[in-house]
């Protein structure tokens, strides 16, 4: 019999219960809540006289429609202000931890899991976000879930799930430098396409994946999803250990021992069989841009925009085509020719200390372009802020003619008050570019943040290691 | 949950792939507190010409003549066929919720993105799975035939055609269980409170810090 993968290790240890019809009742050990995909499910719970069954194994937080700018008189918008309010007033009534609007600690809810150490190695962790898939980074089986789901967790700790297939991508060798961990998941997805991982549990493993740090780990899993997969997944090693020593909910003394012991065995055994494997050579990603409307169509930053004509599939040439005219990009365009009017530094996928680092390294010292009306860095936590803040980086954006915000989801989805207004184009460091998603008629241009850094200081995409 | 057992109505085509869930309710109409009311907002950028808000009377906004829901031929749809890796995208439950409340009670297409599959069957909107060839087929159908319908028989899993052609779909076995009785999801799972007390217990003893994960825990 072969070994066991990561992805089985993890499910195997919290069934409850296999039923007789294929599914099993899973436990769960972490459920992160958020204003937009929960008043609904408090709402079922009060209809049907339920409660949550494990307060403690909850953690909310207002991270999509909060304003990144100043939060002293609250929010303006109505509709924003009662769904963040709704949060509030039902975790009070349950007694569920909550970072609010003004916590320090307040952030987007997949930057604030690990960094509170509320998400840990090994632990099933869900939430009613697609993005959930971001703490498979630490060795956790991490999905996310719909508004039923959510209820159904709050009133049972438990999901109800047929288990998934196993996919295996390994990224070999090193990436080049100026190739960060976006460009790796871009090119991935670029090469399975957004339905790829449809049905599976993605383990990413290879020299690559555990060359990268944890935040770079975390923006790879992030975008598990965007190649079709509930889960991505990473195995521990000494780096997951080390990131978690001390965060604040993070076991200590004996507990932390433990845990770590338990934790070292969280990878895929070496005789391992995953059902599909996948295998890229780190040293030929480039910096990656997107062109179209989905996560999948990306180009290399020295390649060029495809021309439909060329492509032989009906459907994808339908689609490459529409993509384009609503990008409003000829086809063959090069990549470096693609002016842009905002820049957005900020997302679940890349808004870590790290990813402003990495960003602010390119700025230094230069100012952004002329046309471009708004260059925006918008940090993943107050903490990351204040961390950013003591090293100098808000200055190093300031004095660029960056703005520098409070954290939030802010431009990645719009659904506070930043956004592209019809026909902008935007250099954006976040994970999707379907229409529409950054403001009606806005477009979107996926990219690493040191190539959003550097389309701000050029007003066109430019390859950042030659810049 | 409201039972789905079988359905016959008018097919409207949405001929594109890997439609998200971003176009099928934007964002801005997920502020809403309830379940209800997002049929009018269904693809609302597609839809209307002009930009939609929460709260609007949106029959006194410009229709979009083009999109294929606008059309008169499909006025009444209650099933949708679509391509490939519909529902991708976000997790938002809204993306069923609006299509139900729109009219759609079935989706046939040869893929779906697996949170909105999962998340359909929870309020039972049925996504039928055909071959891509079968799909392709049924477009061209749609296309030549005015006031097509299909008849959606979950009991029989087929999809008839009006030439009473039956095209076999696979389910699996607990989702159609579920659909069929309109079951409450967590009533069930609770039947087995005593399964999760047990796990429960012995978890406290296997992986203690998984219980006392609270901020400071073990000082």
């Amino acid at each position: 019999m072969s070994g066991k993968t990561l992805y089985d290790k993890l499910w195997d240890s919290h069934v409850v219960r296999n039923n007789p019809d294929g599914t099993a009742i899973i436990y769960i050990d972490r459920h992160l809540v958020h204003e937009v995909t929960s008043p609904q499910a408090f709402e079922g719970l009060r209809l049907a006289d339920r409660r949550p069954w494990r307060i403690d194994a909850n953690l909310a937080v207002a991270d999509h429609n909060v304003p990144t700018t100043d939060r002293s008189a609250g929010i303006s918008d109505p509709v924003s202000r009662l769904q963040v309010d709704t949060l509030d007033s039902n975790c009070r009534t349950y007694g569920i931890t909550e970072f609010d609007m003004n916590d320090p600690r307040q952030g987007i809810v997949h930057v604030i899991g690990p960094e509170q150490g509320a998400t840990l190695p090994g632990m099933t962790v869900v939430c009613g976000d697609s993005h959930t898939s971001t703490h498979g980074a630490l060795g956790a089986l991490a999905q996310g879930i719909g508004t039923s789901e959510v209820e159904h967790v709050l009133a049972t700790q438990t999901l109800v799930q047929q288990k998934s297939r196993s996919m295996l991508v390994r990224v070999n060798g090193e990436l080049g430098p100026g190739v960060t961990a976006k460009d790796m998941v871009l090119a991935i997805i670029g090469r399975i396409g957004t339905a790829g991982g449809t049905g599976y549990a993605i383990e990413f493993g290879g020299d690559a994946i555990r060359s990268l740090s944890m935040e770079g780990r975390m923006t790879v899993c992030n975008m598990a999803i965007e190649a079709g997969a509930r889960c991505g997944l990473i195995a521990v090693d000494d780096v997951t250990i080390e990131y978690f020593r001390g965060r604040p909910f993070a076991p200590r003394g004996e507990l932390w021992e433990r845990a770590v012991a338990y934790w070292r065995t969280l990878h895929s055994d070496a005789d391992a069989e995953f059902e599909r494997v996948v295998e890229l050579d780190a040293a030929t990603i480039e910096p990656q841009v997107s062109w179209g409307t989905s996560p999948e169509m990306v180009a290399p930053v020295g390649g060029k925009v495809p021309n439909p004509f060329s492509e032989t599939d009906d459907t994808r040439r339908q689609s490459i085509a529409r993509a384009l005219d609503y990008m409003a990009l000829e086809p063959e365009t090069p990549i470096t020719d693609i002016p842009v009017d905002k820049v957005f530094i900020g997302s679940c996928t890349n808004s870590r200390i790290e990813d402003l680092r990495a960003a602010a390294e390119v700025i230094r010292g230069r100012r952004v372009a002329d046309s471009v009306r708004l260059a925006m860095v918008v940090p993943g936590s107050g903490l990351v802020k204040r961390a950013a803040e003591a090293e100098g980086l808000d200055r190093v954006f300031l004095d660029a003619g960056f703005e520098w915000r409070e954290p939030g989801c802010s431009m990645c989805l719009a659904m506070n008050a930043d956004r592209l207004e019809p026909g902008e184009r935007c250099a954006s460091t976040s994970n999707r570019n379907f229409e529409g998603r950054q403001g009606q008629g806005g477009r979107t241009h996926l990219v690493s943040p040191p190539m959003a850094a550097a389309a701000a200081i050029a007003g066109h995409f430019v390859d950042v290691r030659t810049f | 949950m409201e039972a789905f057992i079988n359905h016959r109505g008018l097919v409207a085509p949405l001929d594109r792939a890997n439609v998200d869930t971003d176009a099928i309710i934007p964002k801005q109409f997920l502020k809403s507190i309830k379940r209800t009311g997002f049929g009018p907002n269904l693809f609302d950028e597609w839809r209307y010409l002009d930009h939609g808000e929460p709260g609007q009377d949106c029959s006194r906004r410009p229709l979009n003549p083009d999109f294929v829901l606008n059309q008169d031929r499909y006025q009444g749809a209650s099933i949708l066929l679509a391509r490939r890796n519909f529902g991708c995208g976000s997790s938002r439950e809204h993306a069923p919720w609006a299509l139900l409340d729109f009219g759609i009670r079935a989706l046939v297409a040869p893929s779906y993105a697996d949170i909105f599959y999962n998340n359909s069957f929870k309020n039972g909107l049925l996504p039928v799975v055909l071959p891509e060839e079968t799909v392709d087929r049924l477009f061209q159908a749609v296309e030549t035939s005015p006031g097509y319908t299909l008849e959606v028989d979950l009991p029989a899993q087929v999809v008839r055609t009006p030439e009473g052609e039956e095209l076999a779909f696979g389910i699996d076995e607990f989702r159609k269980h579920m659909l069929l009785e309109g079951l409450d999801e967590i009533g069930l799972t609770l039947q087995h409170a005593d399964a999760i007390r047990a796990y429960e217990q012995r978890r406290r003893t296997e992986a203690p810090w998984l219980f006392a994960a609270r901020e400071g825990s073990g000082t």
